[in-house]
């Protein structure tokens, strides 16, 4: 898979990024990673540029409930349905349904193992093949879970 | 435009309409085609690209930033191939070269696509050359290609482009090291970047003086600070003037012949079959380049 790896917004930490990316590339996929600081508008624009197949978004700063929905409805209207969007950072319980509202299809908090994200990208990939919704702009209802 | 059928489902030639008139989307989704194996392009015309290589570390990415900055601001639609080893052992990569160009992200008339070597053999993308002829179809007027190296493999890469830039950085001695390996017959300028770094302008010398003594005719070797932004103006504007050397030419040809062969060679579906019969001594290295020839006669038509 062709993977962007995001840092949005107004936060300088990466380290959590760079790891992720390090993983990705490790399990064979081609990561992009954007720098950090970018605009909503900036990382649409890198994704179609690269002709991305997944977004995984690094938030830290506490704006995820602004800054996330924002890039889900730039891809929506620039007609990314299908693009698979994660999200990784410190984002609390209570604001993870909201997220999950905007295509967001998962989450992953500090100390997660990086095997889980390989299975959600490979579960990803299985439900794309299959027809089953798992877009940014598709149908909602389902998100990653570790159990 | 809306397109609820998906652009997954759009042919070849829709796709390179809308590119054509400016659709960043259909543009990309081409190269991935182009990439893939799955479209070919060598319409070509007035082609303007420019290789950009050198050893790892010197500033190319952020140079190339600049580049881009004074390009677009002349009016210049800029497109970089910015081109990253894979890891022979996962087969994954970081493509990481956009983040050091800044304002690479912004704007309209810049596109930056990353590429991943998908290990072929000396880091020759084969198809590299339809991506350039496909930015150059669609109106963009400034193409870099951009490699990691200054060894043999990556002039197979930057000797499709035009024009040839190589990058070092002080104190380094790697172009004397490039020298050997014939890559700075093939440059038309060098730079010394990182010119707030002691000694730039004593590695600029030197490399000066070791092209006095070969037979190369006088490549100009300037010297920058893409950090502090010094040095850029003086280059865009031999840039811009560079007239693609003619005694040059002959050796671009040559390493563009020999990495389309080396590509027909090594993505033809034999290849490994060949090395495998060599091995177990059912085929000498003659017979296997006679059989390899057939092969790939059957594959290119005239």
């Amino acid at each position: 898979m062709r993977i962007v790896v995001a840092k949005v917004g107004l936060d300088g930490h990466d380290r959590g990024a760079k790891v992720i990316s390090r993983a990705l590339r490790d399990a064979g996929h081609e990561v992009i990673y954007t720098g950090i600081r970018k605009t909503p508008k900036e990382i649409v624009r890198i994704i179609i540029d690269e002709d991305a197949d997944a977004l995984g978004i690094s938030t830290l700063s506490g704006a995820h409930d602004v800054l996330i929905p924002k890039i889900c409805n730039i891809l929506r209207n620039e007609d990314l349905n299908k693009l698979i969007v994660f999200a990784g950072g410190i984002i609390p319980e209570r604001d993870r349904e909201a997220i999950y509202n905007c295509g967001v299809r998962a989450i992953f908090g500090p100390g997660t193992n990086t095997n889980s994200i390989f299975d959600f990208l490979n579960e990803s990939i299985k439900r794309k093949e299959s027809g089953d919704f798992v877009g940014v702009g598709e149908t909602l209802g389902w998100y990653w879970t570790d159990e | 435009m809306k397109l609820w059928g998906g652009i997954g489902q759009m042919n070849d030639e829709e796709l390179l309409l809308g590119a054509k008139s400016g659709n960043r989307r259909n543009l990309s989704k081409l190269l991935s085609r182009i990439e893939n194996g799955k479209f070919s392009f060598d319409k070509h015309s007035d082609v303007w690209a420019l290789g950009v290589t050198g050893p790892p570390g010197v500033g190319k990415s952020t140079l190339i930033g600049k580049l881009i900055e004074r390009w677009t601001a002349a009016g210049e639609k800029v497109a970089v191939l910015a081109v990253d080893p894979s890891s022979p052992v996962s087969g994954g990569a970081i493509l990481g070269d956009r983040l050091r160009m800044t304002n690479s992200d912004i704007g309209e008339s810049v596109f930056v696509r990353s590429l991943a070597t998908r290990n072929h053999p000396g880091g020759i993308i084969p198809n590299i050359s339809d991506m350039i002829n496909l930015f150059s179809y669609c109106g963009w007027s400034r193409i870099i290609i951009e490699t990691v190296g200054s060894g043999q493999s990556e002039i197979g890469v930057i000797a499709l482009a035009n024009r040839i830039l190589l990058v070092d950085g002080p104190d380094r001695g790697d172009m004397i090291q490039a020298e050997k390996a014939g890559i700075m017959e093939m440059a038309d300028i060098i730079v010394v970047n990182k010119s707030d770094l002691p000694r730039a302008k004593l590695t600029a010398d030197l490399i000066s003086e070791s092209l006095s003594l070969g037979s190369v005719d006088s490549i100009p070797v300037f010297v920058t600070s893409a950090l502090e932004n010094k040095g850029i103006d003086d280059l865009v504007v031999c840039l811009d003037s560079l007239v693609p050397n003619e005694s040059r030419k002959n050796l671009r040809i040559r390493q563009t012949l020999l990495s389309h062969w080396t590509s027909l060679a090594i993505s033809n579906p034999q290849f490994d079959k060949i090395i495998i019969d060599i091995s177990n001594g059912s085929k000498s290295i003659s017979e296997s380049i006679m059989s390899l020839i057939e092969l790939i006669q059957n594959e290119v038509k005239p």
